[in-house]
């Protein structure tokens, strides 16, 4: 991780490639997330999109990408994935093709997709060892059709699904062990309220052939009904608290990029969720002990068993 | 040409490996797993230079296909049945992408209940999903019409994907006298394909299947697919005559079998069409002026070839082996327009047979000249019959009586 060229926020590209000008809402996570990647993956990318947000930011005949772009539909992503980069093979193994004009492919799916209908579609393309990126942005919903439940959805949210007086009942999938539990060459969670950790692991990521995946944390003011100018505190507070863990899995192991303060020293995951309407059940008209209490033990107890 | 004998499956990769496939994703479902396996082996013996992968679903293998098509590779895949509506979201993506990939499909009846055997109802509820489609009643028609579908979707007035129809057990697994055409005939028929804008490479950065916002932007674009297709009528015309003069083997979008001097005629599609022909030379010989009309080109639907043979009949027999359940028959009531609109009204009886492979015997066939002729005397359509025999109730109904049994 430390030979990267990014090592501070003055390494970052000043200047993004994502051209402005896009539907997202503002204060969106998930664009931002973009913006972001893209500094670092560069203009020679073709992006295959599932069905989500992100779909609407090439709208006919417009789009903010330099490079290339597909849009799939909302489970088989992947398999696009697998059909540009085997026709690039081909192309190039047949002289058809010079290699220098050769691309990047690049998954980007909501966590809809990823953690749901798109899973079977991910875990063939990783048996098969396809070299690509996978770019989730998790906004922890379905956020195109209105943040109704999904698999990623954390315990507790309110969702346009999940009214009662708990929220969810459920607790978010494990996406980051259930991709790991198929060894490919890089796995890593992101924010983009780190920047530099970002820029670090998606250049890591380049260094290898295979499936490289990645999960981000998308915060959504929409869906998750908070001041679109607070998308960066959101973030922030969420690895602070230490409920958005940022790993990378390489090499068999998986490393804690960035630590938590200690439980008891760091502030306490109430922070996070008093921040966001979507958990405001929570806390009034009168505050659940027990879910807050449970939220927090959770968070607790995936720290006290980090290495 | 070499002449050899070959299964129907054997007969379309073989369509395949001539016309050069680059790139072949695919998943097994019977009766089409013979094709997948063929070309795996040609590919890995080195045989053919082409690449096959297997994806996890039908629908991310023709996500997969269009994907690579979009890239700009000559591209092939094959399905049946169930494979085919699990895919279903996807063919009518991959045809909004415009992109020429030619499948083939082995029909096969859609559970439930789950069956192996053939009929109809697989293709034709993909019949509106943009994908042109060609059906074959022989193997060597299934080798032929995977050469024709190529040049048809690449051509550049048309870029649609080519389905190529044909059915399960019965022409899949029959061995039948097939003449392959020497490659360097197809390449003249057929040359390298030219992506043109389908591609994805660096310093030409290109979009697409994009979103569009609006009801005018999307009817343009469907607009669009929808006239390609009806092109398609006069690029298969102009291909096929060329395919005739290179190969000697004509290829009609409908094939007419003793129409000249026909009162009656049947409609059939696919090889089940085989038996209507045996049944049309035995009314002959009764005395009967009777044929039959087998399109090969459902889509784009060949309504002015059907206008012109069966218009000046007397009446017509539809044998639909599918079945669009409380309405009939999908190519009675397609046919049935077709006439209407042109104002030509031979009697139009419609019949539903063959499905799950049911054979429909000679007799049937006599049964259905002798109704539609009623039915042409008096001047009225009959309602639609479900091909079914007294013998064939009593043995079923004897399972279920086991089936009931304690
Ligand atoms: C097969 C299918 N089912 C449902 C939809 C409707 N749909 C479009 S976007 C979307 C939500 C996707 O959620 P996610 O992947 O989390 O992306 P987000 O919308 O949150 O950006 C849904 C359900 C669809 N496009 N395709
Ligand atoms: S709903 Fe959320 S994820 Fe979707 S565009 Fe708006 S802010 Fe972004
Ligand atoms: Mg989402």
């Amino acid at each position: 991780m430390s030979e990267t060229r990014f090592k501070a926020l003055k390494d970052l590209p000043a200047q993004h490639l994502l051209l402005p000008g896009t539907p997202m809402c503002p204060g969106c996570g998930g664009l931002e997330v973009v913006k972001q990647v893209y500094d670092v993956l560069g203009e020679n990318t073709v992006f295959v999109n599932a069905a989500g947000c992100l779909t609407l930011l090439a709208t006919y005949p417009f789009t903010p990408f330099r490079g290339s772009w597909i849009y799939t539909a909302m489970a088989s992503a992947p398999a696009g994935a697998q059909g540009i980069r085997d026709a690039l093979d081909i192309l190039i193994a047949k002289g058809r093709l010079p290699p220098a004009q050769n691309l990047d492919v690049v998954v980007l799916s909501g966590d809809g997709a990823a953690y749901g209908m798109g899973l079977g579609p991910t875990s063939a393309a990783i048996d098969r060892g396809l070299d690509f990126y996978y770019l989730c942005y998790d906004n922890e919903g379905y956020g195109n059709t209105g943040q109704q439940t999904s698999a990623a959805t954390p315990a507790g949210a309110r969702t346009a699904t999940d009214h009662g007086p708990v929220g969810f009942a459920g607790e978010k999938k494990d996406l980051f062990s259930i991709w790991v539990a198929h060894h490919p060459p890089y796995v890593a969670t992101i924010t983009s309220a780190d920047p530099v950790d970002l820029a670090r692991k998606v250049e890591t990521a380049r260094g290898h052939a295979g499936p490289k995946l990645f999960i981000a944390l998308a915060q959504c003011p929409t869906g998750w009904h908070y001041d679109p100018k607070d998308t960066v505190q959101m973030g922030r507070l969420a690895v602070a608290t230490g409920i958005w863990p940022l790993k990378a899995y390489a090499g068999g192991r998986v490393t804690h990029t960035r630590r938590p303060k200690p439980k008891g020293e760091r502030p306490p995951v109430e922070e996070y969720l008093r921040a966001q309407g979507r958990f405001d059940h929570l806390f009034s008209p009168t505050r659940n002990e027990e879910a807050l209490a449970r939220i927090q033990a959770r968070v607790d107890a995936y720290w006290d068993a980090a290495e | 040409m070499t002449r050899t004998l070959l299964t129907g499956n054997a007969a379309a990769a073989w369509g395949a490996r001539l016309a050069e496939a680059d790139y072949v994703p695919a998943f097994p479902i019977t009766p089409q797993t013979e094709i997948i396996e063929l070309l795996a082996e040609w590919m890995q013996r080195g045989a053919m230079a082409g690449r096959i992968v297997m994806l996890e679903s039908e629908h991310s293998m023709l996500t997969a296909a269009g994907a690579a098509a979009a890239t700009g590779v000559r591209v092939f895949t094959a399905t049946s049945s169930q494979g085919l509506l699990y895919a279903m979201e996807m063919l009518y993506t991959v045809a909004g992408w415009r992109v020429p990939l030619v499948l083939v499909n082995v029909s096969r009846g859609l559970a439930a209940p789950i069956t192996l055997e053939p009929d109809h109802n697989d293709v034709l509820a993909v019949r509106d999903s943009g994908f042109l489609q060609f059906h074959c009643a022989t193997c060597q028609e299934a080798l032929d019409g995977v050469l024709l579908a190529y040049r048809l979707a690449e051509d550049a007035r048309v870029r649609l994907p080519v389905m190529v129809n044909m059915d399960g057990f019965y022409l899949s697994f029959t061995r039948e006298p097939v003449r392959l055409p020497e490659p360097e005939q197809v390449r003249r028929f057929l040359p390298p394909f030219d992506p043109e804008t389908l591609y994805f490479r660096a310093g030409a950065p290109r979009s697409q299947g994009v979103a569009v916002l609006g009801g005018a932007q999307y009817s343009y674009f469907r607009y669009e697919a929808h006239l390609a297709s009806l092109g398609a009528l006069r690029v298969f015309e102009e291909a096929a005559a060329e395919f005739a003069r290179l190969f000697g083997r004509s290829y009609a979008p409908l094939e007419t079998f003793h129409t000249a001097d026909a009162e009656f005629a049947f409609v059939m599609l696919g090889a089940f069409a085989t038996k209507a022909k045996q049944a049309v030379l035995r009314l002959r010989e009764a005395g009967w002026r009777i044929g039959l009309v087998r399109p090969r080109l459902l889509r784009p639907f060949p309504a002015q070839a059907l206008v012109e043979a069966l218009g000046g009949l007397r009446g017509i027999a539809v044998i639909d082996q599918n079945l669009s359940t409380g309405m009939g028959g999908v190519l009675c009531s397609e046919i049935g327009a077709a006439l209407l609109r042109a104002g030509a009204r031979p009697v139009v009886a419609g019949y539903v047979g063959g499905l799950g492979g049911r054979d429909i015997p000679v007799e049937e066939f006599f049964e259905m000249a002798r109704e539609t002729k009623a039915a042409a005397e008096a001047g009225r359509c009959p309602p639609t019959r479900l091909l079914y025999t007294e013998e064939e109730l009593r043995q079923t109904r004897a399972l279920q009586a086991i089936a009931m049994a304690e």
